[in-house]
């Protein structure tokens, strides 16, 4: 008798929720990032960018419909404890979307929870190029590094003959070196030489010198966004590698407009292709950089990590929006696979629905002063909208 | 040829400057676990702190790169002496393991209020001008800071050699790590000696940690990732005197520098076999008095 009562009392109370969407509805959504170790500071661009729109953005949701963010530490580049985040999250705290991760080995680790538990997986950084086909319930709105380093490649061959390559000898290394390569030699050009430096590296000036004394008119370099980037940065201007017609080029990783103003003006003159740069004029950038120094000080610029954030956030808002806060999570994968926006602080965004990757603005750029600090500021657009070339590539073999 | 004897020099120059990062960060290691025999894994901790003293310094309070340099060491030292008094001392006479504990714990600890207080981005090091560019010797161009950084390690290398094994003081702190109850014995205030070289030790670190700031960044990780190489530094070296790790500091440098400039795909692992094969060889170090 009492079991039936209760039973009634469910189905009551699950028609209601079916008449009254609008009744207090709350998703949850589990953010998975790097609050401690050697990528904090990393994680911590993409915890602000979660967390600023949701402040700024609280009025997208339906009436009635509110989200709880839980949040776990993944500690760093570490699979095993992004796995058991990922799996408390979903078992039980029962999040209904998952976002987040700066790093591609964390994705993959995530990626086969995602597609047992149906729980859609938004990424808002690791830019490793195969982890989006591993499962169907993973889509990502940031940017793979063949994006920008394969056009860097076919600009860098219209200007500069001989180049020399430098990456950091793991896996977004080698895909960034691969692409600039292939762009580079496609427009004509020759790569006089490669070098992968290992991660854990104090010391950056013998592999400079060792390119400086090979003479090549370009040098493409790639490292994980962070200190390392500017340790080599910084044994460039101090080998006066600039002042030997040695031109630095890079994907956008290696000016990070968080990073830039601790390089020094070494890094004036460098080269980029990137989809976001801190410093861009697009009305929609200059409100969202405006309101970012508004919540975490007038010093502090948002990085590409924060917009990664912020696109990914706003993703899973529209998926919130289109079904009126009850999450499907198929329903979710098809209207995020449809997701578009032209006004994004990057400019147009979307997901290509085929891969379920970003489809990115790049912007050719150049480090200058502005004001007294240093910026990316963009000096034409190379692309509108560019699919990940490494997965165009493999189509054609 | 020309060009094989100009490489020659770059590697010696760009070596011999690595080797002085290295003993400049590890310099303090050298006095309270070379010297004093403390397992001070949380050596980074006080070399972090002169990093970040030296940065805010220069960035927030303008002050002249000399003076920076000074006050990293001063206040080091001063806040190592209430270290040292609370907790260090109570440690002196106990098990390794012990003392590596203690000093973990307190990297984790250094690691959070580091993070809290200067966020997780790395500090930028304002440079005064003179130090900037590039000097040119032999025609061929060399940083100006690594410059500096080779003449100010070896002098400093000289001042603590005379002062530990040429002085009274020296001899005194190394009866007293020998035989602390004779030393007492013989009238030696042993507290108070051991208090001075531990701040004087720390100081060291962080002064290392200022000098080293510009090369090798200063954020709140650092006592973690640069332990491995205050380690081979002071192992390698050999416990119980100062040349040892000044002698492996350089060797590992040079080595370093001419595989990654020549072989650079084999540039990750010279390190480490290179420690592996000294310790296989002289298992207490170059030097060592002690294992």
């Amino acid at each position: 008798m009492k079991i039936s009562t209760s039973i009634g009392a469910t189905l009551a109370a699950a028609t209601l929720a079916c008449t009254f969407p609008a009744a207090a509805q709350t998703v949850k959504i589990g953010l998975i990032s790097s609050y401690s170790g050697p990528g904090a500071a990393q994680g911590d661009q993409i915890d602000k960018g979660v967390k600023l729109y949701m402040k700024l953005n609280a009025d997208k949701l339906p009436p009635g419909v509110k989200v709880e963010l839980i949040t776990r530490d993944d500690t760093g580049a570490n699979g095993d404890v992004a796995k058991r985040v990922a799996q408390e999250l979903i078992v039980r705290d029962k999040v209904q979307i998952l976002t987040g991760v700066v790093w591609t080995p964390n994705m993959a680790a995530i990626a086969p929870l995602t597609a047992e538990a149906k729980v859609p997986f938004i990424s808002a950084n690791a830019a490793g190029a195969k982890v989006v086909g591993m499962s169907p319930y993973v889509a990502r709105l940031s940017f793979t590094l063949c994006q920008s380093a394969y056009p860097l490649g076919q600009w860098a061959s219209k200007k500069y003959k001989r180049a020399y390559t430098a990456v950091s000898d793991f896996a977004p290394g080698h895909e960034a070196e691969g692409c600039f390569i292939r762009g580079f030699k496609e427009g004509g050009g020759e790569v006089i030489g490669s070098v992968r430096i290992p991660l854990a590296n104090p010391d950056f000036v013998p592999f400079m010198q060792r390119i400086k004394d090979a003479k090549p008119d370009a040098l493409f370099a790639f490292n994980p966004a962070g200190k390392q980037a500017t340790a080599m940065m910084k044994a460039y201007g101090d080998l006066g590698m600039d002042k030997a017609n040695i031109k630095y080029l890079g994907t956008g990783d290696i000016t990070t407009d968080e990073e830039l103003q601790g390089m020094g003006d070494a890094a004036l003159g460098v080269i980029t292709v990137h989809h976001y740069s801190a410093a861009a004029e697009r009305p929609a950038n200059k409100a969202f950089v405006a309101a970012y120094k508004k919540e975490y000080g007038a010093d502090l610029n948002p990085g590409f990590m924060v917009v990664g954030a912020w696109d990914a956030m706003d993703a899973i808002y529209t998926a919130i929006r289109v079904q009126g806060g009850k999450i499907d999570p198929d329903k979710t994968m098809e209207i995020i696979k449809q997701y578009k926006n032209a006004n994004s602080p990057r400019g147009p965004v979307s997901v290509d629905p085929e891969t379920r990757d970003v489809i990115n603005p790049e912007y050719l750029r150049e480090v200058r002063k502005v004001g007294g600090k240093l910026a990316n500021v963009e000096l034409e657009t190379i692309t509108n909208a560019i699919k990940d070339p490494l997965k165009e590539f493999e189509k054609k073999k | 040829m020309e060009a094989f004897f100009s490489s020659l020099v770059s590697v010696a120059f760009h070596g011999v400057a690595y080797g002085m990062i290295l003993y400049v960060i590890s310099v303090g290691l050298s006095v309270t676990m070379g010297l004093m025999g403390f397992t001070n894994l949380a050596h980074g901790v006080f070399a972090m702190a002169g990093g970040y003293i030296l940065c805010s310094a220069l960035a927030r309070f303008q002050m002249p790169f000399p003076l920076a340099l000074a006050l990293s060491f001063v206040l080091v030292a001063a806040a190592s002496v209430v270290l040292e008094r609370l907790l260090y001392s109570r440690l002196y006479g106990a098990a390794e393991l012990e003392q590596v504990l203690f000093t973990i714990g307190l990297i984790f600890m250094s690691v959070a209020v580091a993070r809290l207080v200067f966020g997780t981005l790395q500090q930028p090091v304002l440079l005064p001008e003179y130090l900037k560019g590039p000097f040119t010797i032999l025609g061929r161009e060399f940083p100006v800071y690594r410059v500096f950084l080779i003449v100010f390690s070896a002098t400093m290398i000289a001042g603590l050699w005379l002062g530990v094994e040429r002085t009274l003081w020296g001899a005194m702190v190394r009866a007293a790590v020998d035989n602390r109850a004779m030393a007492q014995s013989i009238g030696i205030n042993t507290r108070r000696l051991f208090t001075i070289t531990f701040a004087v030790g720390s100081g060291l670190a962080g002064l290392g940690g200022a000098l080293g700031a510009e090369i090798v960044a200063i954020q709140p990780t650092y006592p973690f990732e640069q332990l491995v190489y205050f380690l081979i530094v002071v192992s390698v070296g050999g416990l119980g005197n100062l040349r040892g790790p000044f002698v492996a500091a350089l060797l590992i440098g040079i080595t370093d520098t001419a595989c990654k400039y020549w072989v650079p795909q084999f540039g990750a692992f010279f390190i480490y076999a290179a420690t592996i094969c000294l310790l296989l060889w002289r298992p207490a170090g170059l030097f060592g008095s002690r294992a």
